[in-house]
């Protein structure tokens, strides 16, 4: 087992390869979005499991919502492009190293923006998408009230 | 000259479904009745040259005839023939005809056999497909012609999208197409109805078999299409809130209210308004889904096409039929009455909450689909994924699937709980005993644990409508609905246990090597280099036993490049056993010689799309029933017309 470097110094690298992924990804994403497979990621934890299966589940899980920002319409768990593999490999080792999932998450999307994250936060651009199922709730409750409530059973007649 | 026919045929095409509009619309007034008569053999026709542009096409295909732009940019002479005639649908622009296609000829067929609405219904109705199918027509015709000639004629062709090279996917978008098409009919008749404000149980009857066609085509499109992702793509998962995805699930869930609907207006007269509202809906998000994919507003995997300029034309036809139908319901609403009341606890009541609960996840799905695109015009890039479809929508779906279980079993107009109480116990049971069964084991997250309770006390509810029948005078409708929501039964079953105890391990391992995942022994036996029709590959041979003493499989997953287009895939192997599936796939090789493997146990992956199966079998059961009752009143009623006719004959004979 290799001993992992101190976390910090991997991380301005990876930056700048996500950064280089990404502007190669707004420029060739459109044209081909499956092409980039050629090429595997190198990073220590793209293609290999943590030793400790609880930290691997968190850590599955978290890269289950997390989007692959080259090919777009895949998590970075499902995708084979590089980018996925660093940014895997990313989740991996801050799991290892005891960090909240959330934070993570948190970390992630400060960098790269909402985009990256398939789970919407709440904030001044969002909060429809959680306002809408609260007033498909409230529209189904008085749709059925209208329905069936208020007037007493006088389904008799036609 | 083969593609100058299409073309030809398909102006032909066009110009009658002109012709059908106006001659339909006309036929509706005093002076123009006589037109009337000639709607029905036009839609026939226009049916049939729509049919003749589409074989056209597939022609050009099948010779690879690389003069026609669109065969020199998705097809190639080395591909295997069946590819090639996919391929004619596999590209925008035949997709296009082949929906033109699908739905002149549903058209068509509509105009032969329907006879039982009164005939002004019957114009409005093809008139309004007419109008439709026009707007489609001059899509093709303008923004997409198929059969567009290239000069000069390129030695070879590009090729297709070797993810697509693949015979699940060959037929998936046709039976997506019949689905999504079919609706346009139920869509026509509701307008027809408003038009004519006949909106009653005739309509409903009328409509019901076309909703239940395209329903069950849909049902087994999305089936089959999750399983082509299962295995195709390679990372083992089968439904990701796509947007390509989404786009067939929201008519899906349409259709699905709308067949429940129907059956209301059909039996008891009631839910008009309702009832026209969803067949108005059902196939606006046929189009909408339609618009996601082929205008490639969305950058996915799915979304092969890429062209701006169509994508206005679409939305453009969007809003005018979406809009225009809108409109006419907003102005007819008011004189169509709701019909027969009924208590809550009743049949209708069921269907009433179904249709609601329906309706809410098709709200969210359409919400959380396009919020992203609403998002990006106002400068910023939101994704909405997974996270947020399964609890959004479970919230909805599992007051659902609750009252699935006891809905079936009440009465029409008024019931009581406690006439069918004792009948749920069971359900009842076997639910609560399948969660603390679930609390026991431990680990399992909320969702996949309300799935697997809710599933086993649903699959016994399911059958229970067949108690105290006899059981092979049941009519077949009834039959459909008990397998149809087994089905659900079955497939929330797979999906459940998919998510709550799939095992996935990834491993990098020399030739002789022996790894384990779940209960499985993996051993990498052998790499080896295979060859295609148009692709090389490595192949690893993986000896799997499951547990200690199980028998040996040999398992060949392979890492693909094809050469035209240059192209990697990988190509999973799967095992499946009775409870579960294997699924291994081939990575690439290391620098120290050891090769990745990727590899799941997937405990009843396979009831989900068993369960869809199921489903879409329900579907076709109750559409047998309803055909086989409608073509024998037909029967009796030319009987009775012929025994009248000898009576008058006897008669007049002194």
């Amino acid at each position: 087992m290799i001993r992992l470097p101190v976390l910090n110094t991997p991380v301005p690298h990876m930056l700048a390869l996500l950064l280089m992924a990404l502007l190669m990804a707004l420029g060739l994403a459109t044209a081909a979005p499956l092409m980039a497979q050629e090429e595997q990621s190198t990073a220590p934890y793209a293609y290999r499991q943590l030793d400790d299966p609880a930290k691997e589940e968190k850590a599955q899980a978290l890269m289950e919502t997390l989007r692959c920002l080259q090919c777009q319409g895949q998590s970075i768990a499902d995708s084979d492009a590089p980018i996925a593999g660093s940014m895997r490999s990313l989740v991996r080792e801050r799991i290892e190293a005891g960090e909240d999932p959330e934070a993570i998450r948190r970390w992630l999307i400060e960098r790269y923006g909402d985009y990256v994250s398939y789970a919407p936060r709440i904030t001044g651009l969002t909060w429809p998408l959680f306002a809408v199922p609260a007033a498909l709730l409230l529209l189904a409750f008085l749709l059925l009230r209208r329905r069936f409530g208020g007037k007493p059973e006088q389904g008799e007649g036609t | 000259m083969i593609a100058e026919l299409g073309l030809a045929a398909l102006w032909m095409a066009a110009a009658l479904a002109a012709f059908q509009l106006v001659a339909g619309a006309f036929g509706l007034t005093q002076r123009g009745s006589s037109l009337g008569s000639a709607v029905r053999p036009v839609a026939v026709v226009q049916g049939l040259l729509a049919l003749t542009a589409f074989l056209c096409l597939i022609y050009v295909f099948a010779v690879t005839d690389l003069s026609v732009k669109l065969v020199a940019l998705n097809s190639h002479s080395m591909k295997p023939l069946i590819f090639k005639i996919a391929g004619a649908w596999g590209n925008h622009e035949g997709s296009m005809l082949l929906w033109v296609t699908v739905m002149g000829m549903a058209g068509g067929f509509v105009a032969l056999v329907e006879k039982r609405l009164p005939e002004p219904t019957m114009l409005a109705t093809l008139a309004g497909q007419a109008f439709v199918s026009l707007g489609f027509y001059a899509f093709l015709l303008i923004a997409s012609n198929p059969f567009e000639r290239i000069f000069p004629v390129p030695a070879e062709g590009n090729g297709l999208n070797p993810l697509l090279q693949d015979l699940g996917l060959a037929f998936h978008p046709p039976t997506l197409y019949l689905g999504y098409v079919g609706l346009s009919i139920a869509f026509s008749f509701a307008i027809g109805a408003l038009v004519t404000r006949e909106v009653g149980p005739a309509f409903a009857r009328a409509m019901r078999p076309w909703v239940l066609g395209a329903w069950i085509f849909l049902t087994i499109g999305i089936t089959a299409g999750s399983y082509w992702a299962y295995y195709e793509l390679g990372w083992g998962g089968w439904w990701f809130w796509d947007p390509v995805e989404n786009a067939s699930l929201m008519p899906w869930l349409a259709a699905t209210a709308l067949l429940h609907s129907a059956s209301v207006l059909a039996s008891r007269n009631a839910l008009r308004a309702w009832t026209v509202m969803l067949g108005v809906v059902a196939f606006s998000m046929s189009m909408i889904g339609t618009f996601l994919v082929r205008s490639g507003i969305l950058t996915s995997v799915h979304a092969f096409a890429v062209d701006p300029e169509r994508g206005t034309f679409i939305l453009a036809l969007l809003a005018i039929n979406i809009g225009g139908a809108l409109t006419l319901f907003a102005l007819r609403a008011s004189t169509v009455t709701e019909g027969e009341r009924f208590a809550l606890v009743s049949r209708e009541g069921a269907l009433v909450f179904n249709n609601v609960m329906l309706s809410a996840i098709l709200g969210i799905v359409l919400f959380g689909t396009l919020y992203p695109l609403l998002a990006e015009t106002m400068g910023a890039k939101v994704s909405v994924g997974p996270p947020y479809f399964n609890p959004m929508s479970a919230l909805f779906a599992v007051p659902m699937l609750v009252v699935l279980a006891v809905g079936p079993l009440l009465r029409w107009r008024r019931d009581r709980f406690e006439r069918i109480g004792k009948a749920l116990v069971i359900p009842a049971m076997l639910t609560v005993a399948a969660g603390i069964g679930l609390l026991a084991i431990g680990g399992v997250a909320l969702l996949p644990f309300l799935g697997m309770a809710l599933a086993a006390g649903l699959a016994w509810a399911s059958v229970l409508p067949l108690r105290e029948r006899n059981l092979r005078r049941t009519p077949l409708p009834v039959w459909g609905m008990v397998v149809a929501h087994f089905g659900i039964a079955v497939s929330l079953f797979g999906m459940s246990c998919e998510s709550a105890f799939n095992v996935e391990k990834l491993v990098a391992v020399k030739v002789g090597d022996v790894t384990t995942v779940g209960p499985w022994d993996v051993k990498l036996d052998s790499i080896e280099p295979v060859a295609g029709p148009n692709w090389t590959a490595l192949e690893a041979g993986l000896l799997v036993r499951y547990g200690a003493d199980g028998a040996v499989s040999r398992m060949t997953p392979q890492s693909r490049n094809f050469w035209a287009p240059p192209q990697q895939t990988s190509e999973s192997a799967l095992h499946t056993r009775w409870n579960g599936q294997l699924y291994t796939v081939l990575g690439g090789e290391g620098e120290d010689g050891r090769w990745q493997l990727r590899l799941w146990w997937k405990p009843f992956v396979p009831l989900i799309w068993i369960g869809g199966l199921l489903i879409a079998l329900g579907g076709v059961l109750a559409l047998l029933g309803r055909v086989k009752s409608d073509v024998r009143r037909l029967v009796a009623k030319d009987k009775i017309a012929y025994r009248h006719e000898r009576k008058a004959q006897l008669r007049e004979r002194p």
